[in-house]
């Protein structure tokens, strides 16, 4: 990520910038990169910081405000427990921004991984890695993931990370498999391999990180995908089990009471959809601030 | 080509047994039919349960190779079992998925319609004020999951209805059980019971596709053949219409095929919301009741349709790609 462009380095020639920075002008050049990190900060901050300036925690009842709108006691109302609908959303969307991280990291890890081995090598590790990324794509990854929802009780819910993101992984990898081909008849793969340096090594070192922006790109995107899965799963209530709550569950309750206390449902719901468009903005903005000639295509 | 073609078909073949089998071991292995029957009052003995249970070949106390086996018998001969208190599996999902197909039907269709038109127009005039518009809308429908549209769609419609004093919208079910009137009264309530559905099926789909079909259109719109349609006299509309929409058309078709595939099992939040009893609904239900051999057949269905919509899609590409078919 540290080579220089020098078309892009302008003409103080101390100090050429490096790529990240490069990217990161370009980033937040548009509207759109600046309107989705900030989105996405404000996200952040009411999920981790909000906890810490609200009087409530999310497992305290309040037993003389069931159902209370929203009022300066508790800001953003109460649910049929008495639990503070400010407190609640946050501890969900706490939960839900670091499943959808966690998933979308360890997937596009495995995509890497399984799509440059694959192209890399070919032949029966090929056949092998592709055949497996097809059985994921023809398994129903929704039904697959409920009837394993009992494991994840009990604050197991890293596994429900690790088995949604198996079932995230694949067109990525198909993709990276294609380019790694590409990518093997260059020069310095060429170079590296006659002097002896180790496939994996080779990989590693070289194939990947040729891909990174790709990677980047849809590690980004699979956050928004990850984190709707685990929506629609906790939904049902076969995501993320409690102890723990995501802002799918609470949905779930809310859309019940919508209707005569629409604040139990409002908040989560915002919440989410805030998430998600801020998500896609930023993977948007990253893939034109990493490949300005789709830029200039698709704004 | 026919090696080619049995080769790929023999790979489906193999795909569907080994994912149905897999999805058959892990709900067997899971999921608990005998806390069906133990959590009744009054709890039945235990030798009637065994007997309840194996005779559905889902007693947990025979290993599981040979439940296993008696199951792939069955399914080999079409015959995907029982559920847990007796059902034919075959028949209870044939009619969830017709339920299924009335729902998604209407709403894919539309939904693709729609965004290819929105995509195209968006395309052809880029930057313009239609362009900014509809990536402003279709960034915000993506953002809103289905659960949270849909449960608007019903809260927006009983506001409506109450406001306007009528059943405008019907929020529940695919019709008014009872009903009384002809022919036209049933149609009018059918109607009245998809239209929110659809929608909500119809918005997010339109949205994704209005994305590709713009992308594909600027793509296109300087490929040297439809500057050679324009170059040999047709109008410009007729160039892009006839030349440049239909090779635009690749990737939507292809999102199209699979998505109809994904929904004839996926439309989970869809049915379960408005009340469809389809196959998603019963896919949540059957994994609820522990309900192995429904939860098995319903994994093999979805398989073929995942691969039967990507035969699909390489057929209709080969339908409107030219070099496809010479090549």
């Amino acid at each position: 990520m540290t080579t220089t462009l020098p078309e892009e380095a302008g003409a103080p020639p101390i100090r050429p910038s490096s790529r990240t920075r490069v990217v990161a002008r370009r980033f937040f050049r548009c509207t759109q990169g600046r309107l989705g990190f900030a989105l996405l900060s404000g996200m952040f901050l009411f999920a981790f910081a909000g906890p810490l300036v609200c009087p409530w925690s999310a497992t305290d009842l309040d037993f003389s405000a069931f159902m209370a709108p929203p009022s300066p006691h508790h800001w953003f109302g109460t649910l049929q427990t008495g639990a503070d609908v400010f407190a609640v959303t946050a501890r969900g969307a706490q939960k839900s921004l670091i499943v959808g991280l966690l998933v979308a990291v360890l997937s596009t890890a495995m995509a890497a991984v399984a799509g440059s081995f694959a192209g890399y090598f070919l032949g029966w590790t090929d056949r092998t890695l592709m055949w497996v990324a097809d059985l994921l794509l023809v398994l129903p990854a929704f039904l697959i993931l409920a009837v394993m929802s009992p494991l994840f009780t009990g604050g197991r819910w890293l596994l429900f990370v690790v088995m949604l993101a198996v079932f995230l992984w694949m067109v990525t990898s198909k993709i990276v498999r294609g380019m790694t081909r590409t990518i093997k008849e260059r020069e310095y793969i060429k170079a590296a391999r006659f002097m002896g340096v180790p496939s994996h090594v080779i990989i590693f070192r070289h194939v990947i990180p040729n891909l990174a922006s790709l990677l980047v790109v849809d590690a980004t995107l699979n956050v928004s995908a990850a984190i709707l899965t685990e929506t629609s799963l906790s939904y049902f209530g076969f995501g993320v089990q409690p102890p723990d709550v995501s802002l799918g569950g609470l949905l779930a309750d809310g859309a019940k009471t919508a209707l005569y206390a629409p604040w139990t449902f409002w908040f989560a719901a915002g919440g989410l959809i805030v998430t998600i468009l801020s998500v896609n903005l930023v993977g948007d903005s990253l893939r034109d601030a990493l490949d300005p000639a789709a830029a200039r295509r698709s704004p | 080509m026919a090696g080619f073609l049995l080769r790929r078909l023999v790979n489906y073949a193999v795909l569907i047994a080994v994912a149905t089998s897999l999805a058959y071991l892990l709900a067997a292995t899971a999921l608990d039919p005998r806390s069906n029957y133990e959590g009744r009052n009054p709890r039945p003995p235990a030798a009637v349960i065994d007997a309840r249970l194996g005779r559905f070949n889902l007693d947990d106390r025979r290993p599981l190779i040979e439940r296993y086996l008696v199951w792939a018998g069955g399914v080999l001969r079409g015959d995907f079992g029982r559920t847990w208190n007796g059902d034919e599996v075959t028949a209870r999902l044939g009619r969830r998925l017709g339920v299924t197909l009335r729902l998604i039907v209407l709403g894919v269709v539309l939904g693709s319609v729609a965004g290819v038109a929105v995509g195209a127009c968006a395309g052809v005039r880029q930057y313009g004020w239609f362009d900014r518009l509809s990536t402003v809308a279709a960034f915000t429908v993506l953002a809103i999951p289905t659960v949270v549209l849909a449960n608007m769609l019903i809260i927006g419609a009983i506001w409506l209805n109450d406001r306007l004093g009528a059943q405008m919208f019907l929020v529940s079910g695919e019709a008014t059980p009872g009903l009384e009137g002809g022919a036209g009264a049933g149609l009018l309530d059918r109607i009245k019971h998809l239209a929110l559905p659809t929608f909500s099926l119809a918005v997010g789909q339109a949205a994704v596709y209005s994305r590709y079909q713009r992308n594909m259109m600027l793509d296109v719109l300087e490929a040297d053949f439809v500057r050679t349609a324009v170059a040999k006299g047709l109008r410009r509309r007729a160039a892009l219409v006839r030349h440049a929409l239909r090779t635009a058309l690749i990737p939507a078709v292809t999102y199209f095929a699979f998505t109809f595939g994904a929904l004839l099992v996926g439309a989970t939040i869809t049915e379960s919301v408005f009340g469809w009893h389809g196959m998603g609904e019963e896919l949540v239900a059957a994994i609820r009741t522990n309900d192995v051999n429904t939860v098995a057949a319903i994994s093999c269905l979805a398989a073929v349709a995942v691969l039967l919509a990507s035969l699909a899609a390489d057929l209709l590409h080969a339908a409107l790609d030219p070099r496809v078919r010479v090549g």
